[in-house]
């Protein structure tokens, strides 16, 4: 019997032109807890999508237990003895622990009905053999989310399981969550299940795993033993390169630290309601950096009135204003390119047109803000047309057969054309091709030069360290750091940003 | 002489190919088409269908549904429903007619008539919009309160003997034309520009096409939806008074499955049933496309429950025609 249990060799996996990984091993011994570490957008997720059978790889190999193997779909790799644990839960609210564990494969009577009774008792076992505390009759939505964490697990242990994958299994649960799913891990192990690990915690990877191995921009870095490494030497392998020079030269600091403030913003929300501070200073951009997950979109969404706060004081240019919507927001100066551009960016069915000039269209409108006024508004379309580079044959054409680069550009247009000095975009690059974020850096450079004041959410390092100002690094749903000057850096960031220990 | 008949043959031949290609694509394609294929064939087997008095005929039958498409085509553009259309155009008709009998002079009754459909799409309007609960759930329950209200109120029975001068909504002509026909004619018109012109239709459609982006582009949206269900509201209670004029009584059973007719003609006039996509006049279209098959069925001596068979199938094939264009 070889020593290992799963080894990937060469995996290489393109999207159109993209390439998500490039020649990635991972191998993983019999019994062992190996982490999966890198950043967003390191390749983890694709990488476990082809171990599972979601995608198929273009290059490479999947060996088990030392025979080649091929997964075509997910219930492929299930009967080869791989389960996989998503972000995203898939288990049935309504239904019951029981039922969620037997779906799919329920017992049957004699004559043919449910066999509750039996199901009951043999997910009770089951569960009691884990360890995990739950009764089975329990209605899914009753439980907490570590709960349901565990009842995933339990349902993905069958005696064939040879491998468990657990993506980020610890980024929505408390510490003491977290504690229990290791406790739930230990006993796996001791079973002989191999599991691989995908986290950014640091921490967490010290805490349970055997064996490392870091992904960086789809390729493969290395695979060390955790008791040989140390945190520094691994935030070194996850972000371990220089800035590229592609990036619009910054003010400096100390000028922009005397600048005045355009906004003060303190909120609390979350689950502590722990007071948060933001504040801006004219023609600066503000990174908010952070793990996905850890709040900052949550944060500006409360801040602009998208989402209810608790407690809530904004100062706009010194003024005391109240935000309670995106209406108000807009009306004070404060504009936000959302995260997710098809769901909340553009109108798919409109027409570049149509989506640019959304939200001006009372203020260009005749006889009292009523009637629209098109001439007007194709002026204002066309100009950011031409000023963003917007490719299209025509403004009339619908976003929906737009590329990405350019809906999002189409989204930053509509803001553009109202007169916001304060604008927030929220992981404007995301998904769009290297050319247009290029174009976009420029863009954010030239909007400060005007004395319009930026946010920028980034989970892209580079972005953030490139283009930033000042960065405050959040986790947890706080603000943790506020960084400025020579200490933003990759390391730095991310030491926050993961909750690794400070070195002073 | 020959030569000069080809050419025309060609050119008819050419319009016919533009005009099917001006229509590939388009939702309501296949109402138009069939549009134009009933009435053709109608006037072929028919003497009387092509007749100015048919015409005329048609054109007052639909004026009710007609009106009630209107407010529904809003409600739709904006992804919502308003089930209550028939109900509320009841409940308006009995307190118009009873203001009457009670006697309310002509016009101050019909303004209670009017205000009686707003009122209830005001109240549709902020339990959708502000408390935000299902459109569909919440003008279900409008139906059966409003019906329950106009039975109540009127004992189930019609309230008639209203002044004959009130008569004129439903009955008279002005310049030769059917009243009824001119108040369909312009709040048509009016919702086209209140659609195409104002800032208002803008929104409807921004909202009917991405919810939250028209939000988070700092619209009110709920505002916005609000007003939608007022306008049906609205529409409802204004096709009431043709209703109630024509028929000279208040009628607290009148436009039971006139929600059904009107998202019907809505659907078949192109709008998208998830909103954001259709145009008012798509909506008259398939308002007149449907009086053409009721008033066709009849002239042929259909019967009535055969006619809703057809009414039902010609939806179907509506919705699957334009639906297999969106896949493509």
């Amino acid at each position: 019997m070889s020593e290992y249990v799963l080894r990937l060799i060469g995996i290489s996996k393109f999207f159109g032109g993209v390439k998500a990984l490039q020649n990635v091993h991972l191998e993983v011994k019999r019994g062992e807890i190996h982490a999966l570490l890198g950043e967003n957008g390191a390749g983890k997720s694709t990488l476990m999508k082809i171990l599972s059978g979601v995608y198929q790889p273009d290059a490479g190999e999947i060996e088990i237990e030392g025979n080649e193997a091929h997964f075509s779909s997910p219930q492929e790799a299930r009967k080869a003895g791989i389960g996989i644990i998503f972000q995203e839960f898939s288990l049935v609210p309504y239904l019951t622990v029981a039922q969620n564990i037997f779906l799919g494969r329920e017992l049957k009577t004699k004559i043919g009905t449910l066999d509750n009774k039996k199901m009951c008792s043999l997910a009770a076992d089951h569960l009691q053999d884990l360890g995990v505390q739950i009764d089975p009759k329990t209605v899914v939505n009753q439980l907490s989310i570590a709960q349901q964490q565990f009842i995933e697990i339990t349902k993905a242990v069958t005696d064939d399981l040879k491998i468990l994958i657990l993506d980020e299994p610890t980024a929505t649960l408390t510490p003491n969550e977290v504690k229990q799913l290791f406790l739930l891990m230990r006993r796996l192990q001791k079973r002989g299940v191999s599991m691989v690990f995908i986290s950014h915690h640091i921490d967490d990877v010290f805490e349970i795993a055997d064996r490392v191995t870091c992904l960086r921009d789809g390729q493969y870095i290395g695979t060390k033993e955790v008791r040989d490494v140390s945190t520094d030497q691994l935030i070194q392998m996850m972000v371990g390169r220089t800035v590229s020079q592609k990036f619009p030269p910054k003010s400096t600091y100390e000028t922009i630290l005397q600048r005045p403030l355009c906004l003060e913003a303190s909120l609390s929300r979350g689950k502590d309601y722990q007071e948060q501070k933001i504040t801006l200073h004219k023609g600066e951009i503000l990174g908010l950096s952070g793990l996905v997950g850890s709040g900052r979109t949550e944060l500006i969404r409360a801040l602009i009135g998208a989402e209810k706060t608790n407690d809530k004081q904004v100062l706009v240019d010194g003024k005391e204003v109240k935000i309670n919507s995106p209406y108000d927001a807009l009306h004070f100066g404060i504009g936000y390119v959302p995260e997710d551009r098809k769901t909340q960016g553009v109108i798919l069915p409109f027409s570049i047109l149509d989506n640019t000039v959304l939200n001006t269209l009372t203020k260009t409108a005749k006889f009292h803000g009523i009637w629209v006024n098109q001439k007007k508004n194709k002026e204002n379309c066309e100009k950011q047309r031409r000023e963003l580079s917007i490719k299209t044959p025509s403004v009339q054409q619908k976003v929906r057969n737009l590329s990405g680069g350019n809906q999002q550009k189409v989204v930053i247009a509509k803001w553009l054309t109202t007169d916001c000095h304060i604008l927030i975009f929220d992981e404007p690059t995301r998904g769009i091709d290297v050319g247009a974020k290029a174009e976009i850096y420029e863009l954010l450079r030239e909007l400060v030069k005007k004395n319009v004041s930026i946010i920028l959410i980034s989970s892209e390092l580079p972005e953030i360290i490139g283009l930033s100002d000042r960065v405050l690094v959040m986790r947890s749903d706080k603000i943790v750091a506020e960084l400025i000057g020579d200490a933003i850096n990759s390391e730095e960031i991310m030491r926050y940003a993961t909750g690794g220990k400070t070195n002073g | 002489m020959a030569e000069e008949k080809k050419e025309t043959k060609i050119k008819i031949v050419k319009e016919g190919a533009f005009f099917l290609k001006a229509l590939k694509g388009r939702p309501e394609a296949f109402t138009i088409i069939a549009f134009i294929v009933l009435s053709v064939f109608m006037s072929i087997i028919s003497d009387t269908f092509f007749s100015l008095s048919n015409i005329n005929n048609i054109l007052r039958q639909v004026s009710v549904n007609a009106i009630i498409s209107v407010g529904m085509t809003m409600v739709i553009l904006t992804g919502g429903i308003d089930l209550s259309v028939g109900p509320v155009m009841a409940l308006s008709s009995t307190f118009m007619a009873g203001a009457m009998i009670n006697g309310i002079p002509v016009f101050p009754s019909v303004l209670i008539g009017l205000a009686t459909g707003l009122a209830f799409g005001f109240l549709n309007g902020v339990l959708i919009s502000y408390v935000k609960q299902p459109a569909f759930i919440v003008t279900l329950a409008m139906m059966e309160i409003a019906r329950g209200i106009a039975l109540l109120y009127t004992g189930g029975y019609p309230l008639s003997g209203l002044p004959s001068s009130f008569g004129f909504v439903g009955k008279g002509r002005l310049l030769g034309i059917q009243v009824p026909v001119i108040i369909m004619l312009i709040t048509y018109i009016i919702a086209f520009f209140l659609l195409n012109r104002f800032v208002f239709g803008r929104y409807v459609y921004a909202i009917g096409g991405n919810q939250e982006a028209t939000r988070l582009s700092g619209i009110k949206v709920k505002k916005y939806m609000m007003i939608v269900y007022v306008i049906s509201g609205f529409t409802a209670a204004l096709s009431s008074v043709i209703l109630t004029s024509r028929l000279m009584s208040g009628q607290p059973n009148a436009g039971s499955g006139f929600e059904l007719d009107a998202i019907a003609a809505v659907v078949l006039g192109g709008t998208d049933m998830s909103g954001g996509r259709g145009h008012i006049f798509g909506t008259l279209l398939g308002v007149l496309m449907l009086g053409v098959l009721n008033n066709g069925l009849n002239l042929m001596g259909v019967s009535p429950y055969m006619q809703r068979v057809v009414k039902g199938i010609i939806i179907l094939a509506a919705i699957y025609i334009s639906s297999n264009k969106e896949k493509k």
